[in-house]
């Protein structure tokens, strides 16, 4: 188990867990490697609030992180170079993930350009990002959740909130065979362990990244 | 299961992602003290049960987790048309002056 620190709480004497520490521990299944899940640990999550057709948001968002502030629904935009992603989740609230060590200042920097009529809230404790990519990813999507999937319907970094799997998620398609999921801290295991038995069921076997 | 359309995702999704949020256009007594019983009681329980159209809130509960209007048939459970919240339906705007929305349902 890789050691990581919280570092976006300053000299903080705690030690950072993932919600998902204890999921290497399941064995997988005998089988072909046709998919693998990564939990991408200690990302910042920062949820923003606000009217969508003021101005100054759309500039903060530019300026500080060079995204484009998706307004269409269902959208997002993304900087690989950065890290950064920023996705539509309703008509005035977004969800921004970055590396866990610009956080801090990201945070600061939105709260110093924006005023109170707009929210800026710390919600990576509460969440995590874990990564399925691989030919039979979609399979095992579709075994979930009774949203459409396919690439027609679901292109390329389309970000939907769906049921899945009897609990919730925050799907994004990364390409053709890869998705990225938000999962609740707290549902985190039980969708790690439902993947692996739907994964399992076809004799299929999943590899858990270390990021 | 119901396919509902929000309109703030803009797309059609399962009935199993919306809560149920009651029946529209109900309208709090302007001075809840100076009102009489009978009707803050109509206020607080009495709701309509039409048999054909029926004006009604939904919660996109896991979607966006906004709330929306629609106007459903209780006899086929057709859905007419979803609208945000302060949006005016087609078949609203359709109506007369004289008949507030909702008034038809009866």
């Amino acid at each position: 188990m890789k050691h990581l620190s919280m570092n976006h709480l300053p000299d903080s004497p705690r030690e950072g867990h993932s919600p998902l520490a204890q999921a290497g521990s399941l064995q997988p299944p005998v089988g072909g490697l046709a998919l693998s899940i990564t939990e991408k640990v200690m990302l910042g999550h920062l949820v923003i609030r606000g009217d969508s057709d003021a101005p100054e948001l759309a500039r903060a968002i530019h300026d500080l992180l060079g995204l484009r502030l998706p307004s269409a629904p269902l959208q997002s935009c993304e900087d690989e170079h950065q890290g950064r992603v920023l996705r539509w989740v309703s008509p005035d609230e977004w969800l921004l993930t970055l590396p866990g060590e610009n956080l801090t200042e990201v945070e600061a920097g939105l709260r110093a350009r924006l005023d109170e009529r707009f929210a800026i809230v710390d919600v990576s404790g509460g969440q995590t990002m874990l990564h399925l990519s691989g030919e039979d990813a979609e399979l095992v999507l579709r075994k979930s959740t009774s949203y459409d999937v396919h690439l027609v319907n679901f292109p390329e970094g389309k970000t939907v909130i769906i049921t899945f799997a009897r609990s919730q998620v925050m799907l994004r398609r990364l390409s053709a065979d890869s998705f990225e999921l938000i999962v609740r801290r707290s549902f985190a295991d039980y969708i790690w362990r439902w993947i692996h038995d739907a994964a399992s069921e076809d004799g299929s076997a999943l590899r858990k990244g270390d990021n | 299961m119901l396919r509902i359309y929000c309109p703030h995702c803009a797309e059609y999704r399962d009935e199993e992602e919306f809560h149920y949020a009651g029946q529209a256009h109900i309208v709090r007594p302007a001075d809840p003290d100076a009102c009489t019983d009978k009707d803050w009681g109509a206020y607080l329980y009495f709701r309509k049960n039409p048999c054909g159209l029926h004006h009604e809130l939904w919660s996109h509960a896991v979607g966006c987790r906004k709330f929306l209007k629609v106007i459903r048939d209780t006899l086929s459970y057709e859905i007419r048309e979803s609208s945000p919240i302060g949006g005016k339906t087609a078949v609203e705007l359709s109506l007369p002056p004289s008949m507030p929305p909702g008034s038809n349902d009866s």
